[in-house]
């Protein structure tokens, strides 16, 4: 990989001709038509052709002009906090909210570099009651405050 | 004459108490969201549209429009006071703001920033006012070819204006304008790319986009960066800036509102970009422009005046044309698409009351935010010292309830949380997600409008620069493109980005 120069573009490059192909793969069976009585892959096919030329470019390109190098992850800090949003949507309806939302506030505030147990217990007790009180007295959001899995 | 009537009677409407108090409510929220840094207005807007379900139409669209405006000035509080800037326009205004702050001059700097942005908000709903009615007027004789080529002018200047990489931000338009096409194709009812998942049969909602790559991948990125986060505040000792700083603001709040107000129409980022167009010029040109960086009061007032500007005739395509130009006006159709109003040249003569409403509603709430601003901002101080941590996780917690009320689906709160992490991936790739986003919303259209203009046609190509306003539009956008290769172009273009 000493030849390649930006691993920005040559990463983005990759992405783009992944969805392109993606889409024209899983299009082909959709029906192309005529440009007079254009089919439902009329379309994507074209936009995906074309966002495969751009990351083609882009392939080529990472290796003529110099880039940037892609920062690190935050890979930690990124699992926590998609990880305890995905959490939240898997056990909102059988545990409810009044367990499904202090989980979410204090897993995903463990992100931070400064978390500290005690303020983020206190942060998320409130933000529950506020969101009860808001959400499901006020707004009427059909969501359980207690799920069925504890027999709410 | 008609614009006093029409603005009298959108004064009219918007006065009504239940009317104006949404309005202060939106004008709040933005101001606090303006002020947080790590909280902009495209995500807030987001989680806020699905309370906004059970609320008259003009009363949700005044406390959504309140929040866009109310957080450009915002924005220049935490800006100034601690060099973080609260919002993405508001970051020029740091470079100069936050020296007068340490000057001792942090309340003139606020009283320029209000003053400016009540200027500039005034000047731009006037605009508002009077070019409208008249672009709508012209957008009715738009036919489906013309249609298209507008988006497409529209998305090559978003990609022209986009910061960083061109290529990239061609390739993350294309992707968006894709991912807009997933769900059943209105016009056949296939199912595309909806892999068997009956919740894709609809699409994608926008909001749950938004709200993962502007909500929780922003999250992320702030959590990146957390440790080099230091809150002081500079002391305000007292507003009022000095006879001498008056006279000194009042050109470049005039210069500022010019700019900020004809960047705003275009699409992209118009207000960001005002803001760096306003404050590059004031360097160039004002008498005093060894001082800038330094704390000059004029880099304060100019692109302080210019967002707040563009924030406003951002609204004039949305509301003319109905295509939007940013994030927040893509938010804005589809509040009105939920409400039942299409949005489109149609609705200044078939719905008077909200569009002269919404209007007046802007003046009404730039007025209330500079009492807001001025008198009370000792209040928005105590905000800024809210820790991060604490508040990160309320975020999440209200955008993962917003999205599921959507359409009372948990799917909707996984497909935030992939975007999140792609939004992260991409900005890491060196791809801005604002350019996606409005292409996400126009996809469909584009197709619709593609179809159309073909079927009309008969499948006949050529009717895209047969038609003279379609074929002016295509002009425009290839006049975009090339003006790209230009060098000297490119350079202002990094320029502008780099500071």
């Amino acid at each position: 990989m000493e030849m390649m120069r930006s691993t920005k573009d040559f990463w983005s490059g990759v992405l783009y001709i992944l969805f392109g192909s993606g889409a024209l793969i899983a299009g082909r069976d959709y029906g192309m038509g005529t440009a007079l009585k254009m089919g439902p892959a009329y379309f994507p096919s074209l936009l995906a052709a074309l966002l495969i030329l751009i990351g083609a470019i882009s392939v080529i390109r990472s290796f003529f002009v110099q880039g940037t190098p892609i920062g690190d992850f935050a890979l930690k800090k990124l699992a926590f906090v998609v990880g305890s949003v995905i959490l939240f949507g898997a056990i909102i309806r059988g545990a409810g909210l009044a367990i499904a939302l202090p989980l979410l506030a204090i897993i995903s505030a463990r992100a931070s570099s400064r978390f500290r147990w005690t303020p983020s217990i206190v942060m998320a007790a409130g933000l529950t009651v506020f969101c009860i009180l808001v959400f499901l007295k006020g707004l009427g959001v059909p969501l359980p405050l207690i799920g069925s899995w504890l027999g709410g | 004459m008609d614009l006093f009537a029409n603005l009298a009677l959108g004064l009219s409407t918007a006065g009504t108490p239940v009317n104006l108090l949404y309005c202060l409510i939106g004008v709040f929220l933005g101001t606090a969201i303006g002020v947080l840094p790590g909280l902009g207005p495209t995500a807030t807007i987001a989680m806020l549209l699905p309370l906004t379900f059970g609320l008259e139409p003009l009363a949700a669209l005044i406390m959504l429009a309140g929040i866009y405006y109310g957080s450009q000035y915002g924005g220049s509080t935490t800006s100034i006071l601690v060099n973080l800037p609260g919002e993405a326009a508001s970051v020029v205004t740091t470079l100069d703001g936050y020296q007068m702050a340490k000057q001792g001059r942090a309340g003139p700097a606020l009283t320029a920033s209000a003053v400016g942005s009540f200027f500039a908000g005034t000047v731009a709903t006037f605009l508002l006012a009077v070019f409208a009615p008249p672009l709508a007027d012209a957008a009715l004789k738009f036919g489906p070819a013309d249609y298209f080529s507008l988006m497409v002018l529209g998305l090559v200047a978003s990609i022209v204006l986009a910061q960083g990489s061109l290529l990239h931000a061609f390739g993350m338009v294309v992707l968006g304008l894709l991912l807009g096409l997933i769900g059943t194709d209105i016009t056949s009812g296939a199912m595309r790319f909806t892999f068997g998942i009956p919740e894709l049969a609809d699409g994608i909602g926008f909001v749950t986009v938004a709200m993962g790559m502007f909500g929780l991948s922003e999250i992320i990125r702030n959590l990146e960066t957390e440790s080099e986060r230091s809150v002081v505040i500079a002391k305000i000792t007292s507003l009022m800036p000095t006879k001498e700083d008056w006279k000194r603001i009042i050109a470049p709040i005039l210069r500022g509102t010019m700019i900020g107000s004809a960047m705003g129409i275009l699409p992209g980022s118009g207000s960001i970009l005002g803001a760096f167009a306003a404050y590059s010029i004031e360097k160039k040109i004002s008498k005093n422009r060894h001082q800038f960086g330094k704390g000059a009061i004029e880099g304060v007032a100019a692109p302080e005046s210019a967002n707040n500007a563009g924030a406003q005739t951002s609204f004039i395509p949305m509301l003319t044309l109905g295509i939007p130009s940013n994030p927040v006006m893509a938010l804005m159709v589809g509040a009105m698409i939920i409400q039942g109003i299409q949005p489109g040249p149609s609705v200044i003569a078939e719905q008077p009351k909200l569009f002269w409403g919404i209007i007046a509603s802007m003046w009404i709430g730039n007025f209330m935010l500079i009492v807001l601003n001025l008198p009370l901002v000792g209040m928005w101080v105590k905000m800024i010292t809210i820790p991060y941590q604490l508040l990160y996780p309320a975020i999440l917690v209200f955008c993962g309830i917003g999205v599921f009320s959507l359409n009372n689906s948990t799917f909707d709160i996984y497909l935030m949380a992939i975007f999140g992490a792609m939004g992260y991936l991409f900005v890491k790739l060196g791809c801005e997600p604002a350019p996606m986003l409005l292409a996400f919303i126009l996809g469909p259209m584009m197709e619709e409008y593609l179809r159309r203009a073909m079927l009309i046609s008969r499948g006949d190509p050529w009717v895209l620069i047969q038609r003279p306003i379609s074929a002016t539009l295509l002009a425009l956008a290839v006049l975009a493109m090339l003006s790209v290769l230009l060098p000297s172009f490119s350079k202002t273009r990094e320029e502008v980005f780099k500071e």
